[in-house]
């Protein structure tokens, strides 16, 4: 049995090397290259065509237990093998759906039975990005577990539940559709990372090329921060820097190649620094599935109320190799929130010991947690009290 | 040779330069003057009005039709004379739409050679074209003596005006109505008089009428006619196209092989392949499938050469060791409105270059996979123009054409670089020339996108013209002054004035 592979500490990109951008408009898509290609991860887009899926995470599909609700366009379907050998190509057989299917026409539900799950032999169902959010909404979920008085009796017997979050689509983001159409996609790439008005957005990797083609239109469906609409609606950015040729140290024809190479990877460097925030930070990462040498994880970037965080899901293989990424930029007001329920939860959910680690006052801490839309967590009295 | 009409309207359109430096020895409304003709007739031999890769329909009519009335209003002459610089026909159409519509702004003494390049435009452009330049008049009311009679000459010229009838008859009719023609024989009665009314003595008009009442008739006609009465007959597709087939024009037997072969239903029509002119024949060898186009890859590749070597034969300019940098990028793949048509001109070139060579190399970017067989090339990957451009260097070529849209991204501008540097540290003196040739308007730059300021670029219509366009090149260099621009579009009007009235054949 192959060994487990180790948690993710950061987003490395391990084995696989950055191109330079292709720009439309105010997004820049970056490309992502893989140095070797492996055939034993395959992945399949499974489309389901209704307004919303209910995804029971724990117990069976209709029983009472914890749910997610969520607009899930399509879901990847993942086939693997044990020992590296290639996967048998996919058939159009795979095409049919899991779960159940609930009314019809354009109100219809369905609901799905756990966001990863195994399907026959070697092959794995899972709603992607969704698993990281839902590790998102389900952060201090459980609420206080000390009975601190401040709490309303909704949050003491039920936690956070209901807990939401509003997302962008891909079609919402302006100039994004006509950015995935005429981008020119490399032989060996593997993913994207993608850039509105030259904020990272989100990161987008697959383990084959041939899948990567398949499933790039794809990125259209996923989800954004409300924020990049904002962006997208800036005036284009165009040519950053332009990175050039160094005239002195050309001296025969054979130099100008290398100085060809020396520029694309002049333009491999700057986009690594471009997306620093999520590729140079520590992550809290959480195993989700194990499959043979794969490890599914989701992980949060750690959270910096004043920066760019991602939430986002990984699968990496026993050597440390990034085979699968998909990563969602929180908005601030989402930071903030999570930032918040972080600082109680450290406190184990004493109000003042919470206001006291962040250095500010009762009233202010109270008034913040109001202010992200914890306030149905605390009593009347709390919040009137805080505001006066 | 004459000035130019003075610019009489400041506001240059961007990429017109009007900021870069004038030669000292020249003055700045000549510079300006030279940049924005070449920059028009760049635009007028890649652009058509229709939808490209990267750019929709509406950007590129907008952009096309700003640039003509900009050129009309200021430089009305060599407006008049582009039409006798080899561009495509969609343009033509529009120059002498424009010609016609502001006539009274002619200077006398240029009005005969303006009223000469107009008649000659339309004997050149197809019959439906031309016809749909006189129906235009009509559509924007354009009607004065000049119009009326240029309507006249055209319809006169034509080499069978019974087969025109038939085959355009509401663009006849809406010529002949606007213009008061004056229509031989029985064509009047049988465009006017509703041609179901009598008999006729005209062969081929007896047939038409025929044709709409026995299925057997329709076969003599031209295919377009015929092809909708078969409809009205119900007689099945399969049927109809064997019987047809004798009359269909090698263009329509190529166009509807593509078109069947697009959606599934492949037809059989036998048509010389080596007849057709080298970019349709790239543009249809191209329409086929891969797995289709490798069984038949000698067939093609013959064909392709021949007709190469026919084009050359044509304007035999012998060139020396040549290299070509041909984007094969996914963008080469066109748009709906003009399927590969970049990577069909690429492939073409190719071959053009092959015969008029002594030497010659290709270096497609990617890379071509497999054997590097190009006759099986495919629009796919990015665009890395730099890399190629330097191997093509290193080869040591005397002559690098680069057939590409102009958009790079692995990395940018590189092929800007390489060239910059090039003429800096390894070649000053400028013994290899480099030259990009366009097939792809880009309407915010109201011209072909340019590879950086060492590099000059034209606009190529087909591939077979690329030869003829290595002489444009150096106008859009910068290096040859107005007067020589002058020179090359009056030797051009010449030419196109000297030959004498092709025989339009109705079918070939």
């Amino acid at each position: 049995m192959a060994k487990r592979a180790p948690l993710m500490r950061d987003v490395a990109l391990r084995g696989i090397e950055i191109a330079p951008s292709q720009v439309r408009g105010g997004v820049r898509l970056v490309p992502l290259l893989r140095e070797a290609v492996k055939e034993d991860l395959r992945f399949l887009q499974r489309d389901y065509k209704e307004a919303a899926t209910i995804v029971s995470l724990d117990g069976e599909l209709r029983a009472p237990g914890v749910k997610y609700v969520g607009y899930v366009p399509h879901g990847l379907v993942v086939s693997w093998s044990d020992d590296g050998s290639p996967v048998a190509a996919f058939g159009a057989q795979m095409a049919r759906p899991d779960g159940k299917r609930l009314g019809r026409g354009p109100g219809a539900v369905r609901i799905a039975h756990r966001m990863v799950k195994r399907e026959e032999g070697n092959r794995l169902r899972m709603l992607p990005l969704h698993i990281a959010m839902e590790g998102f909404l389900s952060l201090c979920f459980e609420g206080p577990d000390v009975a601190w008085s401040e709490y309303s009796k909704h949050a003491i017997s039920t936690g956070l539940s209901p807990r939401w979050e509003r997302v962008a689509s891909g079609y919402a983001i302006p100039g994004l559709a006509d950015a995935l159409r005429v981008f020119e996609i490399h032989e060996r790439q593997v993913g994207v990372l993608v850039f509105v008005a030259d904020a990272l957005a989100s990161a987008f990797v697959v383990s084959h090329p041939e899948d990567y083609r398949v499933l790039h239109r794809s990125v259209i469906e996923d989800f954004f921060g409300e924020l990049m609409i904002h962006y997208g609606r800036l005036p284009p950015t165009g040519h950053l820097s332009k990175l050039g040729m160094d005239d002195g140290r050309v001296e025969g024809v054979a130099d100008l190649v290398s100085e060809i190479e020396r520029m694309r990877a002049g333009w491999a460097s700057f986009h690594g620094f471009m997306a620093e925030g999520l590729l140079a930070r520590p992550l809290s990462t959480k195993q989700v599935y194990q499959a043979g040498p794969f490890a599914l994880q989701r992980f949060m970037t750690d959270l910096r109320p004043s920066e760019e965080n991602h939430i986002g899901e990984a699968i990496v293989r026993d050597d440390g190799e990034l085979e699968y990424l998909k990563t969602y930029r929180l908005s601030s007001a989402q930071s903030r929130r999570a930032f918040l329920l972080l600082q109680l939860a450290k406190a184990r959910w004493n109000v003042d010991a919470a206001a006291a680690g962040m250095g500010t006052t009762r009233d202010d801490f109270v008034q913040r947690l109001a202010a992200a839309g914890f306030g149905y967590l605390l009593k009347e009295h709390v919040l009137k009290a805080a505001r006066a | 040779m004459s000035r130019p009409d003075e610019p009489t309207s400041p506001p240059a359109p961007k990429g017109a330069s009007a900021a870069k430096l004038a030669p000292a020895s020249a003055s700045r409304a000549e510079t300006v003057a030279r940049e924005d003709l070449v920059m028009f007739i760049n635009a007028c031999f890649s652009c058509t009005g229709q939808r490209e890769f990267y750019g929709d329909a509406r950007g590129q009519s907008v952009s096309i039709e700003f640039l003509h009335e900009y050129i009309l209003g200021n430089y009305r002459r060599l407006y008049a004379r582009t039409l006798a610089a080899g561009i495509n026909h969609f343009n033509m159409a529009q120059i002498v739409q424009g010609l016609l519509a502001t006539g009274r702004e002619a200077r006398p003494e240029h009005r005969e050679e303006e009223g000469a390049l107009i008649r000659a435009a339309l004997r050149v452009l197809p019959p439906q074209r031309a016809f749909r330049v006189l129906g235009a008049l009509r559509e924007a009311r354009v009607n004065n003596r000049r119009a009326r009679a240029v309507a006249r000459d055209y319809l006169a010229g034509r080499p069978d005006v019974h087969f025109d009838a038939v085959k355009y008859r509401a663009k006849v009719r809406a010529a002949a109505v606007h213009a008061h023609l004056k229509l031989p024989g029985e064509v009047g009665p049988f465009l006017f008089r509703g041609w179901n009314q009598r008999v006729y003595e005209t062969p081929l008009f007896e047939k038409f009428r025929a044709g709409h009442y026995a299925a057997a008739s329709i076969y003599d006609l031209p295919f377009s006619i015929a092809e909708g009465l078969a409809r009205k007959h119900e007689v099945p597709r399969d049927v109809f196209l064997s019987k047809i087939a004798g009359q269909m024009t090698a263009g329509e037997k190529m166009r509807l092989t593509e078109a069947a072969a697009r959606e599934r239903r492949p037809v059989d029509l036998k048509f010389d392949l080596a007849r057709a002119p080298l970019t349709k024949l790239a543009l249809y060898a191209l329409s086929l499938h891969p797995d289709e186009r490798a069984p038949r890859r000698d067939e093609l590749h013959l064909a392709l050469q021949r007709s190469a070597a026919r084009a050359f034969s044509r304007a035999p300019s012998p060139l020396g060791k040549v290299a070509a940098v041909l984007d094969r990028s996914y963008s080469a793949s066109g748009s709906s409105e003009k399927r590969r048509r970049p990577l069909a001109v690429a492939l073409a070139a190719s071959y053009l270059l092959r015969a008029a060579a002594r030497e010659y190399r290709a270096f497609w970017t990617p890379s071509l996979q497999g054997d590097g067989d190009e006759l099986l090339v495919q629009a796919r990957g990015q665009s890395a123009l730099g890399r190629p451009l330097a191997e093509a260097l290193a080869w040591g070529a005397d002559l690098v054409v680069i057939v590409s849209d102009g958009f790079e991204n692995d990395p940018p501008s590189g092929a800007e670089e390489v060239s910059r540097v090039f003429r800096a540290r390894l070649d000053p003196e400028r013994r290899t020339s480099i030259v990009h040739m366009n097939p792809v308007f880009d309407e915010e730059d109201y011209a072909p996108r340019a590879l950086g300021a060492a590099i000059p670029t034209v606009g190529l219509r087909d591939a077979e013209d690329l030869l003829t366009m290595l002489g444009f090149a150096r106008f859009a260099d910068g290096m040859a002054k107005l007067d020589e621009l002058e020179g090359y579009l009056a030797s051009r009007v010449r030419e196109l004035l000297g030959r004498a009235p092709p025989r339009a054949g109705a079918k070939p």
